[in-house]
């Protein structure tokens, strides 16, 4: 049904696609149907679409121009015409002129490209600094004058129906893959610097709107800049290879007034603090569960998979495995969801005492893991401590 | 255009039969022949992983395969289809025809020859062996950039020291590439005679000397890193994984002309033969071909300009990187002003150029727009470099080495192909290659990133029409096969001239040539080539 339905679809607009195909109309073009690069909503990025314009349209007409010479010559000079071979095997007037005159034309594209390039380097003069940080695979966006951090997840709805085989349409997901829990806030009309790093391997962040990516390695940290223009939701997510998760690590920019943007600070504090001081409150059994499938599918399951079994000689199974069930080995199950361990990262600096309660328990607690274990987030307090 | 090809039957041929003639081969041609058998098979193999990746991404969601099983198809398809694929299947062809075409009896060194083709195989079931091994086989992308390459299980030395022993192949063929051309020509073959396959083949063999052993230095400093705790690419360590990636890159660049370079060979060859009439410029064709290598130990950095180099390093790459477009386009002007009052015929091979100068072009045009560093930002590790090297590796690399086994098809079995069907094959490759490819620009413009395996709704029709024209195309080369077969088998007998066109010393000799090609060096002269 799906294919039919699309290729219908595609074959009615083919004619449109394909008459289009050396891009005549760039405004037709954006509009319906994702053929080209966005123009995005900052000065740079507006720049960016017409910098790659002109150089299209650059080659555009130099390929029209040599393409015709070949097929009039494919038409015309054909031994089936009766046409005697000429005999000449080269010019040197016409070599120097089609040297010369290609690298005239690179130099005026070099010259345009130079001042955006140097326009993009500078971040001076920034007003509010965000470093954000690739781990495999999520987002950490650190407020740097705030006191901000946050963690962005691939949205719940993406996860379950981005699961092989999970019969759930991909329609039905909002943003299908390119949404996240929770968003970057960023104010309008504001220089914001976006520094880009990692924790693990190298990831790249990229928001095609904002007109750049930029690789976030560990151990370095790079420098960006950007002013968005308009108020919106702007989507994109990692591009570079980071391993089993690199196509479900989305980032998603809400850009709000400066005066929402305040607000949303302000409140964004208050929540984080109170979510710290919960940490000594007791919890039942079906809210740790409940807790910890939500903190399990944005943390833990793209390597130990909904079911818990892992990936044969990849990721270990947690389903039946010792350290989820053995009673004595508690401690050591809490230790290494805060510490992380080989291949696996650590996660007490991303999850709070209650989330790691809430996962530790429910993963004590799944699948044939029925071990009736409860873990208080005091529990794993005292486990930090050690 | 005597032949002289009956008087020397007899006296050498105490060649070997049965498996024993194929392992313990010295004879290029036999060497050159399970070159070119080897990567047909690869061919597919890397392609059957290709039928996969698009057969995941037909539509969003996933369907087939496991994120891991799909990054490591992603890897192994570009490793198979690199190493195994395009590169053996031009050294077949240098084995094949060098000999031939300086007026040789044989490679200068027969017996590293057989040792540079044996290596392959053994590197290659070390490769794909482990996509059956626990863990599954490597999944961090064909470049290997660490930190994500470390974290490879069992299958990590094994991809290391397959790598190894491909680098090794290499160089053992480009020494003897190059030590055949400077010691073994006719008299009168000049190095200004030498037919542009054989000159692009020397560029090519001096690129491989001075890459391959780049490459071999930074796998070596992984697998160090992995197992004996240096850190020249852990930060935590004081190392730098961005390091590797300039080593990498110093290495693959240049990687990029040896797969191209002897297409442009193939494309010289052809085109003059099918115009009747001289290949227009051949003093440039020569110091563009020399002008492109050299360039390509300077650009490398243009495959990293989003790692956040200083400005002045991104423009320097920039710059060097647009400038390579000036010696290609003096290549491509030169191919059109051959054909330009020629006097044309469209066989297969000639088609297959013809292709080749049109995609390879375009394929040059979205290279040089991601040369422009500010706009790389958006296209970098998007689908628009997917189509890019894929117009520039298959509508270009892979379309000249289809060509060329078309041209010389009849020479080296004594058969003539079926034209009806080679020209069938052809039209089903240029189409559906292109309903494959060029969807895949829209996609990266758009805002897909590469190497995922599966996407957003609003990429999921390009994605469809592109996985169609990928099965089409797949499904096609079954016919090259079947093609190759049928002429080996028998067809019309082959002359020693073959095409009215051609020119050179492959031409005076019998279709197939003697066991050992030259025996008494001919005489070259002038006229050899003239029209």
């Amino acid at each position: 049904m799906h294919l039919n339905k699309s290729m219908a679809r595609f074959l009615s607009n083919f004619s449109v696609i394909f008459s289009l195909l050396f891009f005549l109309n760039p405004n037709l073009l954006h509009a319906a149907w994702g053929l080209n690069m966005t123009q995005g909503v900052t000065p740079i990025s507006q720049d960016v679409y017409n910098m790659h314009m002109t150089s299209l349209y650059v080659v555009t007409i130099i390929g029209i121009l040599v393409f015709s010479v070949m097929f009039w010559s494919i038409f015309h000079h054909r031994k089936s015409k009766g046409v005697k071979p000429a005999k000449f095997s080269h010019s040197t007037t016409v070599e120097v002129i089609w040297t010369l005159i290609p690298f005239a034309i690179i130099v005026a594209l070099a010259i345009p490209a130079t001042k955006l390039l140097a326009r993009m380097d500078d971040t001076s003069k920034s007003e509010i600094t965000v470093k954000a940080t690739g781990y495999q695979w999520k987002w950490k966006y650190d407020y740097i004058d705030e006191d901000i951090t946050l963690y962005s997840n691939l949205a719940a709805d993406s996860v379950d129906a981005s699961q092989k085989n999970s019969g759930i349409d991909p329609k039905t997901a909002d943003n299908y893959l390119r949404n996240t829990d929770t968003a970057l806030v960023l104010p309008v009309g504001k220089k914001i610097r976006i520094m880009t790093t990692a924790s693990d391997v190298i990831h790249a962040w990229w928001v095609p709107d904002l007109g750049w990516k930029r690789d976030a390695i560990p151990g370095f940290i790079n420098d960006n800049w950007t002013v968005i223009n308009k108020e919106g939701i702007y989507r994109g997510q990692c591009a570079e290879i980071c391993g089993k998760g690199h196509g479900y690590m989305p980032i998603v920019v809400k850009a709000v007034p400066e005066k929402e943007y305040l607000a949303w600070v302000q409140e964004t504090k208050l929540a984080l603090k109170s979510k710290k001081d919960s940490g000594d409150k007791e919890l039942s059994m079906d809210e740790l569960k409940s807790k910890g499938e939500a903190v399990y599918k944005a943390n833990c399951l793209a390597c130990h998979q909904a079911n818990g079994q892992g990936i044969k000689g990849v990721f270990p199974a947690l389903d039946g495995s010792p350290i989820a069930t053995v009673k004595t080995r508690i401690t050591e199950h809490i230790h290494q969801v805060i510490y992380g361990k080989n291949n696996m990262p650590a996660f007490g600096e991303q999850l709070s005492d209650t989330d790691i309660a809430a996962v530790v328990t429910y993963e004590r607690n799944v699948w044939g893991n029925k071990t009736g274990d409860i873990i208080q987030p005091k529990d794993v307090a005292a486990s930090r401590k050690k | 255009m005597s032949t002289i090809a009956h008087a020397n039957h007899d006296h050498h041929d105490h060649k070997p039969t049965g498996i024993k003639r194929w392992l313990f081969s010295t004879n290029h041609k036999d060497i050159g022949t399970m070159y070119l058998v080897f990567s047909l098979i690869m061919f597919f193999i890397g392609g059957s992983m290709a039928m996969i990746i698009r057969a995941e991404l037909f539509q969003p969601g996933l369907q087939f395969v496991d994120p891991q099983f799909y990054n490591s198809m992603v890897t192994v398809h570009a490793l198979v289809m690199i190493f195994g694929a395009v590169m053996p299947a031009g050294v077949g062809l240098a084995n094949w025809m060098i000999p031939i075409m300086i007026g040789a009896p044989d490679m200068a060194l027969p017996r590293m020859n057989n040792m540079s083709f044996w290596i392959m195989p053994f590197a290659f079931a070390l490769l794909l062996g482990t996509l059956f091994i626990e863990g599954g086989g490597p999944a961090g992308g064909w470049t290997m950039y660490p930190p994500l390459v470390l974290q490879t299980g069992k299958a990590f030395p094994f991809l290391i020291f397959a790598v190894h022993f491909l680098g090794i192949s290499s160089i053992m063929g480009a020494i003897n590439i190059i030590a055949t051309v400077f010691n073994m020509r006719a008299p009168g073959m000049t190095l200004m005679r030498l037919p542009l396959f054989v000159w692009t083949w020397v560029i090519t063999a001096f690129l491989l000397i001075a890459s391959m052993p780049v490459l071999a230095g930074a796998v070596t400093m992984l697998l160090t890193d992995k197992y004996f705790g240096t850190s020249f690419f852990n930060a935590a360590g004081g190392g730098d994984p961005v390091l590797f990636q300039h080593i990498f890159w110093f290495f693959g660049h240049p990687e990029v002309y040896i797969l191209a370079l002897p297409a442009f060979g193939i494309i010289s060859q052809i085109i003059p033969t099918f115009a009747r009439k001289p290949l227009f410029g051949y003093a440039s064709m020569v110091y563009a071909t020399a002008s492109i290598a050299i360039l390509s130990f300077f650009v490398w950095a243009h495959h990293m300009f989003t790692v956040g180099l200083p400005i002045n390093g991104e423009l320097f790459f920039m710059y060097a990187t647009m400038l390579i477009a000036v010696p290609t386009g003096v290549k491509v002007f030169n191919w059109v002003a051959t054909m330009w009052k020629g006097a044309m015929t469209f066989e297969a091979p000639m088609l297959f150029a013809l292709a080749f100068v049109i995609l390879f072009t375009i394929g040059g045009f979205s290279g040089l727009m991601l040369g422009i560093t500010p706009v790389d930002f958006q296209y970098h590790d998007t689908y628009f470099v997917v189509a890019h090297f894929h117009y520039v590796l298959l509508t270009g690399a892979v379309f000249a080495l289809m060509a060329s086994v078309y041209y010389w098809l009849p020479k080296w079995t004594g058969n003539m192909y079926d034209e009806k069907l080679a020209k069938i094959h052809f039209w089903l490759s240029t189409i559906f290659a292109n309903v494959l490819f060029f969807p895949q620009h829209f996609l990266g413009l758009a805002g897909m990133p590469r190497r995922i395996p599966d996407y957003s709704i609003q990429f999921a029709d390009f994605n469809m029409v592109s996985s169609l024209g990928g099965f089409a195309y797949g499904i096609s080369q079954l016919l090259f096969i079947y093609i190759v077969i049928k002429c080996v088998l028998g067809g019309k007998k082959a002359t020693a001239q073959v095409w009215e066109g051609a020119r050179g010393l492959e031409w005076t000799l019998s279709s197939p040539p003697p066991y050992h090609s030259f025996t008494k060096p001919p005489k070259v002269t002038k006229a050899l080539m003239d029209y």
